[in-house]
């Protein structure tokens, strides 16, 4: 249940985020989540797209330095608390979690995390064990 | 005073040309004798010691370049044995090696002559404390000054480089009338003043000998109004001997060299040829009276014009124009010698497929900076920032420590930098005074 994120290096200047949608865009490419982790003189996009295949060659061909690596995504309940008993799991199990974003949910009461750990495959197996609803990448951010 | 030594300063050509002629054909018997590398140098070309009878007899004799000392790393251009060699200085080489110089007692003691000269130039005398913010160490910068200080009989402060308000207390404080040190540093003293409330009014300074970096007329009269004081030009290198193989006098046009020790000539990089007087090339010193290491016809790589006519303070030693480039592609960085390969082989050293890169060189507040620039590759780039920081932190340290400047590193987008059809441009020096030659 591992789902292929895109990574994108982007330096700090102005219109180049502008730049990569083009890119995706006149590629046919369609984002389900995105998130930006930036220092003071470039950025990591992080892209989790319907079509990773066609996403990375768009951008590889546009002269991006484009990256693919595997993280989970899991999904559940809105109401507050339900994240934290998930990263209390995590946390019991020893796993470390190297980063984690959330993904507006298109259907209400439910939310979508992404989160990229150290052990890939011990996190998926212990978040399964304790019944956390794990989600592919077609279905991030769908109904 | 008017002269440190009159009757050399301001001797007849003539006696001067007599004097340098004995001296040089003393130290080509020397080094021949001594220096197996000259030897050789002079049996390639043919040059016997008997040859050279008189200055014009110079061009005869082969050059000496930086890496003939690199190959004879450390003592073997020495002309004298280790119990006769009582210092050894050394600056920073292009392959992490040092060049390493040494000097004889006498040596010292004409070191210490040249640099009195310089300072009775700019109106120093016994009275005057001399303030040498120059680096003491290796760099030849804080001794050489503070030698000098010392055999003119003025009181030397040999407060080193760095700590800069406590410069400033001291430059009040102790009573500082000339002081020593790089002309960007002056520069950086003169902000801090007013952001911690001194007053130029505070000071006694009178004169600065500022030195070992390209500087501008702009920055000169920033100087001189910022801490009231006459500021004047400064020029040595350790191959020679180090600070004061010339410096300015009062009519502060151009440097006097002190030529009963070395023989100045304007070559063209080029052909090699000596060129006719007040014409600009490459500066070359012969060392006269240098025992530990007497370099022969040795390329600066300094661009310099030589002025001839009688100066108007009275002195007849020659004078050079403010350096005007360099023949070759070292950079000068907070008065630290950097060559481009340096930056390329600590760069290979880390990552031996960084070769996508750029050196940039800015003047932020007065000060330079150094920024390296390099492309970014898939290999190198997972998707978390720390990867990235790692690298950069990596290749920062191998580079500060090769040149002994700190730079900055800045990872670009692939591609980023315009590829050249022939020799790569790597270097980008958009400070406004440049150290590179450039050829018209």
């Amino acid at each position: 249940m591992l789902i292929d994120q895109i990574s994108v290096f982007i330096e700090n200047k102005t219109g180049r985020l502008a730049e990569v949608m083009q890119v995706l865009n006149n590629g046919g490419v369609d984002i389900r989540a995105m998130t930006i982790a930036d220092t003071a003189d470039f950025g990591i996009m992080r892209i989790i797209a319907d079509d990773t295949e066609k996403a990375i060659s768009a951008l590889k061909n546009d002269g991006f330095t484009a990256a693919v690596t595997k993280v989970i995504a899991f999904t559940i309940p809105d109401v507050s608390g339900s994240l934290y008993k998930v990263m209390d799991i995590i946390n019991d199990n020893g796993i470390n979690i190297d980063y984690l974003y959330s993904v507006m949910g298109k259907t209400a009461g439910r939310a979508d995390i992404v989160i990229r750990v150290e052990d890939t495959e011990k996190a998926v197996k212990v978040l399964q064990d304790n019944n956390v609803q794990l989600i592919t990448g077609a279905e991030l951010c769908r109904d | 005073m008017d002269y440190w030594n009159k009757d050399i300063e301001c001797a007849p050509r003539s006696e001067l040309e007599a004097l340098q002629s004995y001296r040089l054909a003393n130290t080509v018997r020397r080094v021949y004798e001594n220096v197996a590398p000259y030897r050789a140098k002079m049996d390639a070309a043919g040059v016997r010691p008997e040859d050279i009878k008189s200055v014009a007899d110079l061009p005869k004799l082969p050059f000496t370049v930086k890496q003939d000392l690199r190959d004879n790393y450390p003592y073997g251009m020495f002309a004298i044995p280790s119990s006769e060699v009582v210092r050894v200085h050394a600056s920073s080489g292009t392959t992490g090696k040092q060049t390493v110089v040494g000097y004889s007692a006498k040596d010292i003691d004409i070191w210490a002559e040249c640099a009195a000269r310089a300072l009775v130039n700019v109106g120093g005398n016994k009275d005057d404390f001399v303030h040498v913010s120059y680096g003491y160490g290796l760099f030849t910068g804080g001794l050489g000054m503070h030698y000098g200080a010392e055999k003119l009989g003025a009181t030397a402060i040999p407060a080193s480089a760095g700590n800069s308000v406590r410069q400033l207390e001291m430059f009040r404080d102790f009573g500082s009338t000339i002081i020593c040190m790089t002309p960007s540093y002056a520069i950086s003293l003169i902000e801090l003043m007013a952001e911690k409330g001194f007053k130029k009014s505070d000071f006694k300074l009178k004169a600065g000998l500022f030195g070992a970096e390209p500087w501008t007329e702009e920055m000169r009269r920033q100087i001189e109004e910022g801490l009231g004081l006459k500021a004047y030009d400064l020029y040595g290198l350790s191959e020679i001997m180090g600070p004061s193989v010339s410096a300015e006098c009062v009519a502060q046009a151009g440097m006097h060299i002190c030529e009963d020790h070395f023989i100045p000539e304007i070559i063209d990089p080029d052909t090699l040829e000596v060129l006719p007087a007040g014409q600009q090339g490459e500066l070359v010193f012969t060392c006269i009276t240098k025992e530990a290491m007497p370099l022969i016809r040795y390329r600066t790589r300094d661009i310099a014009t030589l002025v001839y006519d009688k100066c108007e303070c009275g002195r007849t030693l020659v004078r050079m124009l403010k350096p005007q480039g360099r023949t070759d592609d070292m950079l000068i960085i907070r008065g630290v010698n950097v060559f481009p390969s340096q930056i390329e082989s600590a760069l290979l050293s880390v990552d031996e497929k960084a070769t996508n890169y750029m050196l940039e060189v800015n003047r932020v507040n007065n000060l330079d900076t150094l920024e390296v620039q390099l492309e970014t590759r898939p290999d190198m780039f997972g998707d978390d920032v720390k990867t990235l920081e790692n690298y950069k932190k990596k290749v920062k340290a191998a580079i500060d420590s090769a040149i002994g400047v700190g730079v900055s590193i800045k990872l670009l987008e692939p591609k980023t930098l315009a590829r050249s059809m022939g020799k790569a441009v790597r270097v980008k020096d958009n400070r406004e005074i440049k150290n590179k030659f450039e050829k018209k």
